[in-house]
């Protein structure tokens, strides 16, 4: 491939979209239910035929573990109520040295420049990012100016404010897993590869049947070596049904066969793993936007979970803009919050996107997710 | 947001260009968007500070270039200094004089040490050896099955007594594995560790007994090139918690810039060995240094975008396509449908644009342009029949009317579509004309490059397009100038820095871009 050939086909191309869009904007406004109209029309038509073949597939089985298996390793977990306070104390620990700079900084005598630089960058440093880390310190600084104060408790509670600003109390965090109706709830997880969702579909499973409920775990990772056995591990251990293809399935099918297996089983939560996938792998985020056509055929997708890794720098931000785009990302679960990273990340996404966090991963441990509240994260943050 | 540090710099210039050297107040001015981007590429903050303090040093002396403008002479000391710091001592894996090598693979979760266990195992195979995978990871659900899995794919064998999920002593695994390989004959040992913690001493611990155990040859740091602030932290939690001897960077087909690279390499000291791009077993390089560096720097990366390219498009393709420019054959819609699907395939057009170097000063049209666009494009040029798409000038009102129904767009957009198209047909001939008298001979890209624009712009020069597509097409001119220039500049010394800040100002106007450098696939 000549890079003069690609050059000047890129460069026609984006000539004539150019030349479109600049038509565009004036209608856009109207425009979008049309549009919308447009690709669904059409991208249905051909996901229609797939899904309902894919549906019959003979590949495509279920492994019914019936009802609650007597087996003795089926534990009934606990209810979730709680739990982030009972977590509290682990993320207090991994994170009081963010805190605590801060609040060293801020309770300084003299609070020149450097120390404001020194505010930022500690704040960089949890990987809020340099915008939204600069948008914190100007607004802190003037309202400690306003306010006049140098007292520490007072600095600390101003942070705090700022800080909840940045997360965005009024959001709403509630995790729609009930039924409705006859119909279950459908969760699907979605995210880069390596964050966690697996797990955190092994855990989410856990606390819905802690709480009372039943589930369906789908596992529409079909790519990744071994991914299904990972969730029927997960599964099983909390008795939970697993719907799975073979290796290499579509994944639409299996998650179509999940769902309608759900629905037949009166469960009330339909959880449906998919493949870890990087969001610049334009073929495999349009085969998620199918997975999610092809689940909306049957009953519309209640939560669409991104799983954030907490380690993740601000690329994060990229990716969760690419996967709302997709598929509509509805709320964000952060993973891997037990470790030295701070997830700083989320500030940004939400300040960028509005998703909220709702979810928060702790640790290897089957109860180790927890319901994601900003006040006590924060509380946690700047505990002393 | 996604700026580039050379349009970054480039602003910080306008004001001062033409001033040829640099004072300190540039140099400061510089150094705050250089922090910034790095930041913004997630290398550590420590390390961003310390990097600076090295550029600033080195902006300061006494390298003035009469050639380079003050932007393009500040990329060009950053983009050294990176390579030097990523690249200074790389080295391949040491094999132990009496077999079996073991190689131990350690980091945090998720970060694909077990696909990188499969990836390696294939690389050594396909270098003749004959390795053995040991699944010592019995932490998570399934990480052994996992890699039962990946050694069939890879034709590899693999060792696994225990059956994991939480059973099990990863330790005595790692112990036995090494009689076993010694038994059947391999030379090299893989072993795949569970993820762990940095902060988790009792898992450091484990980990750390498992190294004294099989007392590894080599230790890989396995780590996803999207990490944040926190690679710091972890990097150094490993160093001290297990050691290693070379880092492995995984994950680089995402769009994350990896200033992860910078950061471990200056915290720890460890060479970076290698580079996972992808989820197939042979996605696995040996890391590349200059590549790294302008990624980080978000220069636009072309021979990655080139080797993607190939990847997708096939060569009959290709050779048809060049053909169809340089005869000058009518390129007709039908052409251009199946070019933009091409580029399609080969991911978001956004990121596409993005990895050609010096694309910064377009960024907001490139913006404006997204792949619901180009398909709306693709809806009108379907809607079309075969006849109006060889010839789009027997298109009229009705016929319009009928493609903008079809296709739910609305009869602007198709007229648009058929304006510009005529504009982009008749530019295309044109190149082909004054691309033709400079064919001849067709020597290799580099020795053609320098010097070569500058007659053939001349020629060349035409002022009929509308002002707007002109200017377009002027900057695209000179990202080609400079491509052109890069390819031959690339082995050995960075030529990168010259090309994106401060493109030679081209003469205003019209201009046609020149295809006097297409270069037909050899067949």
């Amino acid at each position: 491939m000549d890079y003069v050939i690609l050059a000047v086909i890129l460069l026609i191309v984006v000539v004539l979209a150019g030349a479109v869009a600049l038509l565009r904007p004036g209608r856009r406004t109207a425009a979008p239910p049309a549009e919308q109209a447009d690709s669904t029309v059409s991208d249905g038509a051909t996901a229609t035929g797939a899904g309902q073949d894919e549906a019959d597939d003979a590949g495509v089985g279920i492994l019914d573990r019936p009802g609650v298996p007597p087996t003795p390793e089926v534990e009934t977990p606990p209810p979730s109520a709680g739990r982030m306070v009972r977590l509290r104390a682990r993320l207090a620990r991994s994170q009081s040295g963010f805190g605590k700079t801060l609040l060293n900084l801020l309770s300084r005598d003299a609070l020149d420049d450097d120390a404001w630089d020194q505010i930022e960058d500690t704040l960089i440093t949890a990987d809020v990012g340099v915008a939204s880390a600069r948008a914190v310190v100007e607004d802190l600084r003037t309202k400690v100016k306003v306010a006049g104060t140098r007292d520490p408790e007072e600095v600390r509670g101003l942070l705090k404010a700022e800080l909840l600003t940045q997360l965005g109390t009024d959001l709403d965090r509630t995790l729609h897993t009930a039924p409705h109706g006859e119909r279950p709830a459908v969760v699907m997880v979605v995210g880069v590869n390596g964050t966690g969702k697996t797990t955190t579909c092994g855990k989410l499973a856990r606390v819905l049947i802690g709480d009372g409920g039943s589930v369906v775990l789908g596992a529409a990772d079909t790519f990744r070596a071994a991914a299904a056995d990972q969730l029927e591990t997960w599964g099983s251990r909390v008795g939970a049904t697993i719907v799975r293809g073979p290796e290499g399935a579509d994944p639409a099918s299996v998650a179509y066969e999940a769902v309608s297996s759900g629905i037949a089983g009166k469960v009330s939560t339909v959880i449906v793993d998919t493949a870890g996938r990087l969001h610049t792998k334009t073929g495999l985020m349009d085969e998620l936007g199918k997975v999610k056509r092809v689940i909306e055929k049957q009953s519309e997708v209640d939560e669409i979970l991104l799983v954030l890794d907490a380690t993740t720098g601000q690329n994060g931000l990229r990716q969760a803009q690419v996967f709302a785009e997709v598929v509509n990302v509805t709320g964000i679960v952060l993973t891997k919050l037990d470790g030295t990273a701070k997830g700083g990340i989320v500030v940004q996404v939400q300040r960028e996107l509005g998703v909220p966090v709702k979810l928060v991963g702790l640790g290897e441990g089957p109860d180790d997710l927890a319901p994601f509240d900003p006040e006590t994260f924060i509380d946690a943050i700047l505990a002393d | 947001m996604f700026e580039t540090l050379s349009d970054r710099l480039t602003t910080v210039f306008t004001t001062l260009r033409s001033k040829g050297r640099l004072s300190e107040a540039d140099i400061d001015a510089t150094a705050r968007e250089i922090r910034i981007a790095l930041l913004e590429a997630d290398v550590a903050l420590p390390v961003v500070r310390l990097f600076i303090e090295r550029v600033k040093e080195r902006a300061r002396g006494s390298e003035v270039s009469q050639a380079l403008n003050p932007a393009q002479q500040v990329v060009k000391i950053v983009n050294e200094e990176l390579i030097e710091i990523l690249g200074g001592e790389t080295r391949m894996v040491r094999f132990a004089k009496t077999p079996p090598t073991v190689i131990m693979l350690a980091g945090l979760q998720g970060a694909g040490k077990t696909t990188l266990a499969g990836k390696l195992a294939k690389w050594l195979r396909d270098q003749r050896h004959e390795p053995l995978l040991v699944a010592a990871d019995l932490q998570r659900p399934n990480a052994v099955g996992q890699l039962q899995v990946l050694g069939e794919r890879a034709e590899v064998a693999v060792f696994a007594p225990q059956p994991g999920n939480g059973v099990g002593d990863p330790v005595a695994v790692a112990r036995e594995s090494i009689d076993h390989a010694r038994r059947n004959n391999h030379d090299v040992v893989v072993i795949d560790t569970a993820g762990r913690l940095g902060v988790d001493e009792e898992m450091m611990k484990q980990a750390a007994d498992i190294r004294d155990a099989v007392s590894p040859d080599e230790i890989l740091f396995v780590v996803d090139a999207m990490i944040g602030q926190d690679a710091v932290n972890t990097a150094q939690a490993f160093m001290d918690g297990v050691g290693y001897d070379g880092v492995v960077l995984t994950k680089l087909d995402g769009d994350a810039r990896g200033g992860a690279a910078l950061s471990i390499r200056q915290v720890t000291g460890r060479p970076i060995m290698f580079a996972s791009t992808g989820e197939k077993l042979a996605d696995f390089d040996v890391f590349q240094p200059d590549r790294m560096a302008s990624r980080i720097l978000d220069m636009g990366d072309i021979l990655t975008l080139i080797e993607q390219a190939e990847k997708t498009f096939d060569a009959e393709q290709t050779a048809k396509m060049a053909t169809k420019f340089a005869s000058g054959e009518d390129f007709t819609l039908e052409d251009f449908l199946e070019q933009m699907m091409m580029v399609r395939k080969l991911g978001p057009i956004g990121n596409l644009l993005g990895m050609m170097p010096g694309m910064g000063q377009m960024r907001d049209q490139i913006s404006q342009v997204d792949d619901n666009q180009l398909d709306r494009l693709a809806a009108i040029i379907r809607s079309m029949t075969p006849a109006e798409r060889a010839n789009p000038k027997i298109l009229n009102g009705s016929r319009r009317a009928r493609i903008a129904n079809g296709s739910g767009t609305a009869v602007g957009e198709v007229s648009a579509l058929v304006t510009k198209f005529a504009e982009a047909q008749k530019m295309m001939r044109q190149m082909a004309n004054g691309g033709m008298p400079g064919m001849p001979g067709m020597p290799g890209m580099g020795k053609r490059a320098k010097g070569k624009g500058k007659q053939d712009k001349k020629k060349k020069r035409k002022g009929g397009n509308p002002a707007k597509a002109a200017e377009r097409e002027a900057q695209k001119a000179a990202e080609r100038a400079a491509r052109r220039e890069q390819p031959g500049a690339v082995p050995g010394a960075p030529g990168m820095p010259q090309l994106p800040p401060g493109m030679p100002p081209l003469p205003p106007g019209g201009k046609m871009p020149d295809l006097s450098n297409l270069k037909f696939p050899k067949k």
